[in-house]
């Protein structure tokens, strides 16, 4: 039990992954060379006009159904008008007073939290400070990319439901996966696809009362997010313990100080005179348009989990994995379907590509969707034949994905298939224990230090007439019954 | 003169050169062109005559001159909209409206001068100086679009385009005695139109006909894609009913936008005598209130202002035109800002952001949209009882330079008679209607309802018919 | 309605729409800016109570476009109208305000 208690309300910007930017049919796309992305529109040249990118208002509908948002008739944007040199036209194309959703939610470990509206907006330019030390305050100079800008944008805007810096990070992986099931983004954070600023205030626990909030920007980890939370929230704690008051401002996370700073050194208050865009026309989402999407939602990420671990008889915990892992649950699927007959089981399935696949694929940086699941299907048969021990499937799957070669193939061509056969083993077996004839009898006397010893030299004898190939279970097995017969 | 060239009879050429004459000839005195594109028409000339030589179709302009408004985007040329802020910019890209008359065959000759950004009723601010009005140099051919109105009148272009946000194309028109139209908001595509107030501007016509005023309307209107706000729908079929008369039309002389205080008789009069001419031609004339159309000019100084204001925000010197240099990026931006805006420019940015920031929002701007649906809904009530209105273009005819500079108010109120039409985003057109004071052009005023193209060009085509023509 | 605007209006807007105004300026304005608001105020008079506000003359509503990619403008013609560009970018003297 904390001394306090924290609200929490979070906005996350979620870049689209639209094939084209939000007005304009320049690419969306993520690290391209400075300033090649650009047309008169999106670099806000005198005359050019926007005009709505049709799949932007899907995305945003779509996210309206997986995070139970209305859609209001009608929606307008608004200009946005502040001074910033990333920002070509001075002005953000925005939603204001009539978002295309609004009051929805998202349920997160049983817990709900109010979701007050998700709009579209256009994304800014980059600009890079240069000079000592690379910061914003001490750079000589600027340089500007518009590359990002007019990249279509949803904000979603939470209610301060969010009661810790844990359940913060809950709350941004439930929509992480959430965003990624509907297809509407590719939720990369470090590559700035999802960026977070998050209001944050504390109060007595028990207490109805909001206390005064301050707005952390541009939290672009999960790492951040939890630290930033825990630091900021702590900070305010303290300053109301000591009788001072917070201020409400926008502060920023220096990942590097573990702390949050003051950002507004302002004299200048700002005044954004929104008012509706007069360059578009409201947007009206027709019967027809909101069916099409219904018609493709797919699986949610909840409804998802709980398949899994019904179907699969998997840990809850694995299923999150599974889910929140981009493509790591379709490769899993695949997998489960490549299955041949009693070939193992999609536990099985699961152990492998939660543990060994992951691995792979955080060492490598390659996403899911490059590897073969028919793969791993093979390679769950293989050991579940016994043809392999698990150890070696270990290094077969490392080669396999190394290598992009078939599980089998590579079990024949370095002839490591285990020795299963329980004829062959019992009469390796008897072979040893005729050639070892007191070894039984001091086995069976023996006290559990001496019992072990033997069975351990026993066992090494076997192995060692099998090349070590011999499955360890079906030796453990025979051997047990030869010692206990006697 | 289209229909020579294409037909093989003159050469595009040979009418390029005429104009030229008359460019070399007055241009000096007038100051109609920021840029005379010899070089560029000459070429282009060339090219509709080869078009021709082959049996190519050179297009229904084939070697028309045309002036336009300098700030239309025309591509490697250089746009200015008579500002130094826009200083050395050359437009990556053609605007729509210019993409479509080189498709049409016509050619450009030149880019005419205006107020700065569009901001003024009588091309006195311009960065680069006044344009007279060919009829008395002592005079002002109106604005914005002087520039253009100027060419047409003084004949160094036989059509111009031009935009008109409050009056910008039919109050000079009016003054210079030219045909001048404001076409319904949607039915020219805005792209390429260096932006003033986006959700009344309008690029229109000048023509010294109103013949030739509708070919030129046939071929700039028309759907646009790259324009949200562009109509779904072909150009206006303006030439085919042209001739069809007024028999039967009934035509409303709008009193408020007549009978006003400071208006010249000699306007008041035209106006009088163009529906008297319209009821000889058969159409029932009456007078009609819409009581709102008083509250236009209001609502007008703080929307269009309001827009303005974000709309001129990207002239801050970071990504083309003119820098002023300062120590951090604000005082950069703001230092560009002082120097490269004139007064006007100026004004209207204060005026705009003062009406749209926190806590006056409400009592100014979002007031004048409502005024402006009050607007909207009278003249929806009088087009049903009218197909057309009849008014005063502008209350005087053209005043001499330096008359109103002094006082931005009364240089506001030039725009009465013509600011409602933009608010109701309605077509309307001004006819040269005789003269007025000092001899000098007067102009009628034509309105009509959405889309109402048709019948405003043929009641223009019957009040030009009436007489009246401005002497030269 | 006829809020005089005063000295500290104009410099406060002034700062919002970026304009280093000069002292002539901010006299001039503070003067023309009342006028011109006193007039434009009458709007004021008119009852618009239930009166929905007009932002667009026309009423369509979703116009989109196909979300297809279409040709950018060349690098090179894009920063040779910039007033100062530096590694293919545009350069600015150093920002001190945080985006807001
Ligand atoms: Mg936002
Ligand atoms: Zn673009």
């Amino acid at each position: 039990m904390t001394a306090y208690e924290t609200v929490i309300g979070l906005e996350v910007h979620c870049e689209l992954a639209t094939a084209s930017k939000m007005f304009c049919g320049c690419p969306n796309e993520f690290g391209t060379e400075p300033n090649t992305n650009v047309c008169p529109v999106c670099l806000g040249l005198p005359g050019s006009l926007p005009v709505l990118n049709a799949r932007a208002v899907e995305y945003a509908l779509r996210v309206a159904e997986a995070l139970h948002l209305e859609v209001p008739d009608r929606s307008v944007f608004s200009r946005k008008n502040y001074f910033y040199p990333d920002m070509p036209k001075n002005y953000q194309t925005s939603q204001y007073d009539e978002p295309i959703t609004v009051n929805g939610w998202l349920d997160i470990d049983g817990v709900r939290v109010g979701i007050t509206r998700a709009h579209l907006e256009e994304d800014t330019g980059k600009s890079q400070h240069i000079g000592v030390g690379g910061r914003i305050h001490d750079a000589d100079f600027s340089l500007v990319d518009y590359n990002r800008a007019g990249v279509p944008l949803l904000e979603i805007v939470s209610e301060p439901d969010i009661r810790s810096a844990e359940q913060a990070k809950r709350y941004v992986e439930e929509l992480r996966a959430t965003l990624l099931a509907v297809g509407v983004s590719d939720v990369k954070m470090e590559e700035g696809s999802l960026r977070i600023d998050a209001n944050v205030s504390v109060r007595s626990p028990g207490s109805d009362a909001l206390g005064t909030r301050t707005e952390i920007k541009n939290l672009n980890s999960l790492r951040s997010l939890l630290r930033a939370i825990d630091y900021e929230a702590d900070r305010q704690w303290t300053r109301t313990q000591a009788g001072e008051k917070v201020v409400q401002e926008t502060r920023h996370w220096d990942e590097e100080g573990g702390r949050t700073i003051s950002g507004r050194s302002k004299e200048e208050a700002h005044d954004y005179r929104y008012f509706p865009e007069p360059d578009l026309v409201p947007v009206e989402p027709t019967g027809q348009m909101r069916e099409h999407v219904r018609e493709s939602m797919p699986e949610l990420p909840g409804a998802r989990r709980a398949r899994y671990v019904e179907q699969w008889g998997i840990a809850a915990e694995d299923a999150r994995i599974l889910v929140d892992v981009p493509g790591l649950a379709e490769y899993a699927e695949h997998a489960v379907a490549a299955l041949a007959g009693d070939g193992g089981s999609a536990k099985d399935v699961v152990n492998w590509v939660r543990q060994d696949v992951l691995a792979y694929l955080n060492e490598t940086g390659l996403a899911p969707a490059v590897l073969a699941p028919e793969m791993l299907a093979e390679l769950v048969g293989l050991v579940a034949g016994g043809t392999i021990s698990r150890q070696q499937a270990k290094d077969v799957l490392a080669e396999s994905l190394r290598e992009d070669k078939w599980p089998r193939s590579i079990v024949e061509s370095r002839g490591i298939s285990q020795v299963s056969d329980e004829g062959a083993i019992a009469e390796v077996i008897d072979r040893v224990l005729a050639t070892n004839p007191g070894v039984a009898d001091e086995y069976r006397a023996g006290d559990d230090g001496a019992r072990k010893k033997k069975w351990g030299f026993l066992m090494g004898q076997v192995m060692r007439e099998l090349k070590g190939k011999g499955n360890a279970q079906v030796i453990n097995r025979i051997l047990e019954q030869r010692l206990a017969g006697g | 003169m289209a229909a020579d060239v294409r037909a093989g009879t003159r050469s595009a050429r040979e009418v390029l050169d005429e104009y030229f004459d008359a460019i070399t000839d007055r241009e000096p005195e007038v100051h109609a062109f920021n840029v005379v594109l010899s070089e560029e028409a000459r070429e282009a000339a060339a090219a509709v005559d080869a078009a021709v030589a082959r049996g190519d179709d050179p297009g229904p302009l084939a070697g028309v001159p045309i002036a336009l408004k300098d700030n239309m985007c025309t591509r490697g040329i250089p746009t200015t909209c008579s500002s130094r802020i826009l200083d050395g910019w050359r437009p990556p890209y053609d605007a729509t409206v210019v993409q479509r008359l080189r498709a049409a065959g016509a050619i450009v000759v030149g880019k005419t001068n205006l107020d700065e950004f569009a901001m003024g009723s009588s091309t006195e601010n311009s960065a680069f100086g006044p344009t007279r009005n060919p009829h008395d140099l002592s005079r002002v051919p109106g604005g914005s679009s002087g520039g253009s109105a100027a060419a047409v009148a003084a004949g160094f272009a036989p059509l111009a385009l031009g935009s008109d946000t409050g009056g910008s194309i039919r109050q000079p028109a009016a003054l210079c005695g030219v045909v001048g139209v404001k076409p319904t908001y949607g039915v020219v595509s805005r792209y390429g139109l260096v932006a003033f107030a986006s959700s009344l501007d309008q690029i229109g016509p000048f023509a010294t006909t109103v013949e030739d005023a509708a070919l030129l309307l046939e071929v700039i209107g028309g759907h646009d894609p790259l324009d949200s706000t562009s109509i779904a729908r072909p150009a206006p079929d303006l030439l085919s009913g042209l001739g069809d008369g007024v028999s039967g039309l009934r035509v409303g002389i709008v009193d408020e936008m007549t009978e006003i205080e400071g208006i010249e008789p000699g306007v008041r009069d035209a106006v009088r005598a163009a529906g008297a001419g319209l009821e000889a031609a058969g159409a029932k004339v009456d007078t009609v209130s819409v009581p709102s159309a008083t509250y236009g000019i209001s609502a007008y100084y703080l929307i269009a202002p309001a827009e303005a204001s974000s709309n001129l925000a990207r002239y801050d010197g970071v990504r083309y035109g003119l820098r002023v240099d300062a120590d951090d990026v604000a005082h950069m931006n703001a230092a560009t800002r002082e120097s490269g805006f004139g007064p006007e420019v100026k004004r209207r940015i204060m005026l705009g952001t003062y009406a749209l920031s926190a806590g006056y929002y409400d009592a100014y701007y979002g007031q004048a949209q409502r005024v402006r649906t009050l607007i909207l809904r009278d003249f929806e009530r009088v087009y049903e009882q009218f197909d057309a209105l009849l008014a005063a273009t502008s209350p005087t005819v053209a005043f001499e330079l330096g008359a109103k500079t002094a006082d931005p108010l009364a240089m506001y109120l030039c725009d009465v008679c013509t600011v409602p039409a933009n608010l109701s985003g309605h077509p309307a057109m001004s006819v040269p209607f005789g003269t007025g004071e000092a001899g000098l052009p007067v102009g009628v005023q034509v309105l009509a309802p959405t889309l109402g193209e048709p019948t405003m060009f043929r009641v223009a085509g019957a009040i030009e018919a009436a007489g009246g023509r401005t002497p030269r | 309605m006829a809020d005089r605007i005063t000295r500290a209006d104009v410099e406060h807007v002034a700062q919002l729409a970026r304009l280093a105004l000069s002292e002539t300026e901010i006299v001039s304005l503070t003067k023309e800016l009342g006028a011109i608001l006193d007039h434009a105020a009458q709007v004021s008079a008119l009852d618009t109570h239930d009166v929905p506000p007009t932002a667009h003359p026309l009423p369509i509503a979703n116009v989109f476009r196909a979300d297809e990619v279409r040709p950018c403008l060349p690098r090179d013609e894009v920063l040779a109208a910039a007033p100062v560009a530096q590694e293919q970018r545009f350069r600015v003297p150093r920002i001190l305000g945080e985006e807001p």
